[in-house]
């Protein structure tokens, strides 16, 4: 065999295979962002889909519960019940009036259900800090590495 | 102070803009006494951004709460460490301190070179120049720290504001590493403007030859370390302060660290192949040129939030500012590409399948395909907003799928490719080299299976360790064993000799043993395990040999913060061992919490103690324990990593003794265990 046949047999190979761990990956792990708005509109196949919604917590809304933690996000003059059932403890920055997005699927009754919050504090925290604080409202999320 | 650091800015952008235009002009007209005040204006630049730099530290020191980012960042109490970290803490001081060290290595450039180079320090100087303009436009006219608080006063006037105190450094960052991991980090990215101001100074000045390479070899070392400690200081204070157990989540700007770092390394290593063989020239030069874009597509992405911060999270208006940089320096870079893509002809073509350059071929593809795959995850979002409307995200099994492959492929590489001849290799060295660190690596699997090991993964990754370990320490072993043989100096003594008769060599191989060690630490993930629980006081949890027991509460004032320490006493295998202290940090400035997760590390695993909150049931506090094995691996090659880079950039020490003046094949750099025949070459390989 030639030698540059040998060569691109050995870089599609490695490509491809790495292409196809790529989509597999992808397949398992997309998130549609939505707006608390967006969730009505949208039809039942892509209400089934996982999704990421942002919002501010409200004030006083914070409930904890055996086994999950129930709290409303309010967006774009709507408002949006989540229960959080993750096991990872809540973010630190995750207060009243702190802006969380969170990650899961529309559960019965219009209440989301969150796998994954993020938080950051409505006050403070302008920006990713220092080349590193931006990995900070991923708080709770976790690798699976 | 804030007067003169506003002034030292803008005389600095003057002094750039003069750079820059003088520096054309230079280069147009050969003009002696242009060319150097171009380079005494760039000299000139740096300096006025170190005062800039220095003064905005100095308004945090002295508590002046009348510049708005000080009051943002700082307040009384805040400790001085924790003052000189709040510089880089927000937006405007970031692209400062980003201008500041640039401004570090130009000044070490221009100085380095000042009566070097002649024909190519201009076009660098050139290209350097136009980076620092670009900052400091930022710096002056975008996101000036020096802004003040003002207010209109009854007449209609502004009149200046000073608040009693500031509103505090956010509290994720009072942390030692939040010291010293941004400095770090941005030196890398800063770094690498150095490399790409003189490779594309040497395609547009068509300077000959490889020299290029060897003078900026450093610089991109430099850049290079700086990038690798950069991101684990980063990963271990992701460990150590958000308390989730993990030190990698696929975040989008940890993301933007690792991009430059793939392409550098990839960079470091093709490289060899234009040095030695001529080849790969079109390469390295757009190797370059994408670290550095990822470099500015890093701080990017750090600075804009484009990608974290979805919807409800604020964006920055410096984005478009970044965006027409990044279109602007691709548009220089393939217009001096294609005006003088001729002078980049390669020498030479590959020869085989089996030699150092397809090794160093695949390396690359290996590590381009990596970066393709994290770049292309993490601007999912964007350009799936463009492509289709929706905006759609991939996690981290996206990345972990991908990078999990090519991460033992590369660990592979390591292993395979410093031992393949240029040219080609023969089926002997092959299995000269490579028999022993194959077999004791399948016997080490051999021995993990029997004793019930079974993730795919990680075994495929222990094997490989224990593979690549040993070839390296085999190539020392062979080494040190010819030297000994002349000098009868120690084992130990002799493998040091070799190693600084060829830094270069012997530190790459270092640098190999600690990416080994990194690889063994992440393989560990697969077996990481935790447990929560509300604990009552003397209540005890379990998690693998160890057996916490919660002995009491207390809180602790400190000047800026509260804490409420948990007393967690630790057993392992129901002997006492010591004290864990989990801490809940409360805030005063800001009403925010902090979290103090309490960490045993061990080289065989770390238990790491959360104090989780308190449980809304039960009003206990709970604990969240988690076991994690060999984490402490990742931080100790990230050392090596270091210390191998460092003896890598040592010059060589003349060997007293040439031994043999023979010219033997590539195939054999250092000697093979014949004395009579021995060749210790100098120089690189």
């Amino acid at each position: 065999m030639k030698k540059q046949v040998k060569f691109g047999v050995g870089i599609s190979v490695i490509v491809a295979s790495l292409g196809f761990l790529a989509w597999l990956g992808y397949g398992e792990s997309k998130t549609y962002y939505h707006t608390i708005a967006e969730l009505e509109t949208l039809n039942s196949s892509a209400k089934s889909q996982r999704m990421r919604i942002g919002g501010t917590v409200a004030i006083g809304s914070i409930r904890h519960l055996a086994g999950r933690v129930d709290f409303v996000l309010e967006g774009e003059g709507k408002t949006l019940p989540v229960s959080y059932i993750g096991t990872d403890p809540l973010p630190d920055t995750f207060i009243d009036k702190s802006q969380a997005l969170v990650e899961g699927h529309a559960g019965p009754e219009g209440r989301f259900v969150a796998e994954v919050v993020q938080a950051k504090c409505a006050s403070k925290y302008e920006a990713a800090p220092g080349g590193k604080g931006g990995a900070a409202p991923s708080a709770t999320e976790r690798s699976g590495m | 102070m804030d007067v003169f650091g506003y002034f030292a800015l803008v005389l600095a952008f003057v002094c750039a803009v003069y750079a820059f235009g003088g520096g054309i002009a230079a280069i147009v007209t050969r003009h002696p006494l242009l060319i150097k005040s171009s380079r005494q204006a760039g000299m000139a630049t740096c300096c006025l951004i170190f005062l800039a730099t220095f003064s905005l530290e100095y308004l945090f020191f002295s508590d002046n709460f009348s510049i708005a980012y000080v009051v943002s960042h700082s307040n009384r109490d805040l400790s001085t460490f924790y003052k000189i970290a709040a510089l880089w803490s927000g937006q405007e001081g970031s692209l400062l301190f980003w201008s500041f060290l640039l401004a570090v290595y130009v000044f070490s450039v221009l100085l380095t070179y000042r009566n070097k180079n002649g024909e190519l320090m201009p076009y660098v100087g050139v290209v350097m120049a136009g980076v620092q303009i670009f900052f400091l436009t930022l710096n002056n006219f975008v996101a000036s720290p020096f802004k003040v608080l003002a207010s209109p006063g009854a007449d209609g006037v502004m009149h200046y504001v000073a608040r009693a105190d500031g509103n505090g450094l956010t509290p994720l960052l009072q942390y030692p590493e939040m010291v010293i991991h941004p400095p770090n980090l941005y030196s890398g990215y800063t770094g690498f403007t150095i490399p790409f101001a003189f490779a594309l100074g040497a395609l547009l000045a068509r300077y000959p030859g490889e020299k290029w390479i060897h003078l900026t070899r450093k610089w991109t070392m430099i850049a290079w370390m700086f990038q690798s400690m950069g991101i684990l200081l980063g990963a271990h204070w992701a460990y150590a302060v958000l308390g989730w157990g993990g030190y990698w989540g696929w975040d989008p700007v940890e993301n933007a660290s690792f991009l430059p770092w793939l392409t550098g390394t990839a960079f470091l290593h093709s490289v060899m192949m234009q040095e030695k063989r001529g080849m790969m020239k079109v390469w390295n030069v757009w190797l370059v040129f994408c670290t550095f874009l990822l470099c500015i597509l890093g701080t990017f992405l750090t600075r804009s939030g484009v990608v974290s911060s979805v919807h409800a999270f604020a964006q920055s208006s410096i984005g478009t500012w970044f965006v027409s940089f990044i279109a602007l320096i691709i548009a220089v870079c393939l217009g001096a590409y294609l005006k003088n893509r001729d002078y980049l002809k390669s020498e030479n073509q590959l020869d085989s399948i089996i030699s150092r350059e397809s090794s160093f071929l695949f390396n690359n593809l290996v590590l381009l395909v990596s970066c393709i795959a994290i770049l292309s995850g993490t601007l999912f979002p964007v350009f799936s907003e463009w492509i289709t409307g929706d905006r759609i995200s991939v996690g981290a099994p996206f990345f972990n799928k991908v990078n999990i492959p090519t991460g033992l492929l590369l660990l592979f590489l390591t292993g395979v490719g410093p031992l393949l001849a240029w040219r080609k290799t023969s089926t002997e060295s092959l299995k000269r080299n490579f028999g022993w660190p194959l077999g004791i690596g399948v016997a080490a699997g051999a021995i993990a299976f029997a004793f019930g090991f079974r993730q795919f993964y990680s075994w495929v990754c222990l094997v490989l360790c224990v593979s690549v370990a040993s070839t390296v320490l085999l190539e020392f072993y062979r080494g040190a064993k010819v030297i000994r043989s002349r000098s009868g100096a120690s084992f130990m003594a002799s493998a040091v000799d070799l190693t600084m008769r060829n830094t270069r060599r012997y530190g790459g191989y270092i640098v190999h043993m600690g990416m080994v060690f990194v690889f063994i630490g992440l393989a560990g993930a697969a077996f990481n395990r935790d447990i929560q629980k509300d604990m009552r006081q003397g209540d005890t949890l379990k998690i693998g040999p160890y057996t916490l027991v919660l002995q009491g509460f207390d809180t602790k004032p400190e000047k800026n913060y509260t804490a409420q320490r948990l007393l967690v006493e630790v057993l392992q295998n129901n002997k006492p061992t010591m004290m864990l202290y989990p801490e809940k940090r409360r805030f005063s400035t800001t009403e925010e919490n902090g979290t103090m997760v309490a960490i045993r590390s061990t080289l065989q695993e770390d238990l790491y103690v959360v104090y989780a909150g308190t449980s809304p049931d039960t009003q206990l506090p709970v604990i969240h324990a988690y076991l994690n094995p060999l984490v402490k691996w990742i931080w100790f090659g990230g050392v090596v990593v270091v210390l191998g880079t460092l003896v890598a950039m040592l010059p060589n020490r003349r060997a007293v003794l040439v031994l043999s003046a023979a010219q033997q094949p590539a195939a054999q750099p250092v000697a093979h265990g014949l004395p009579s025949s021995v060749t210790l070459r100098e120089g690189h390989d």
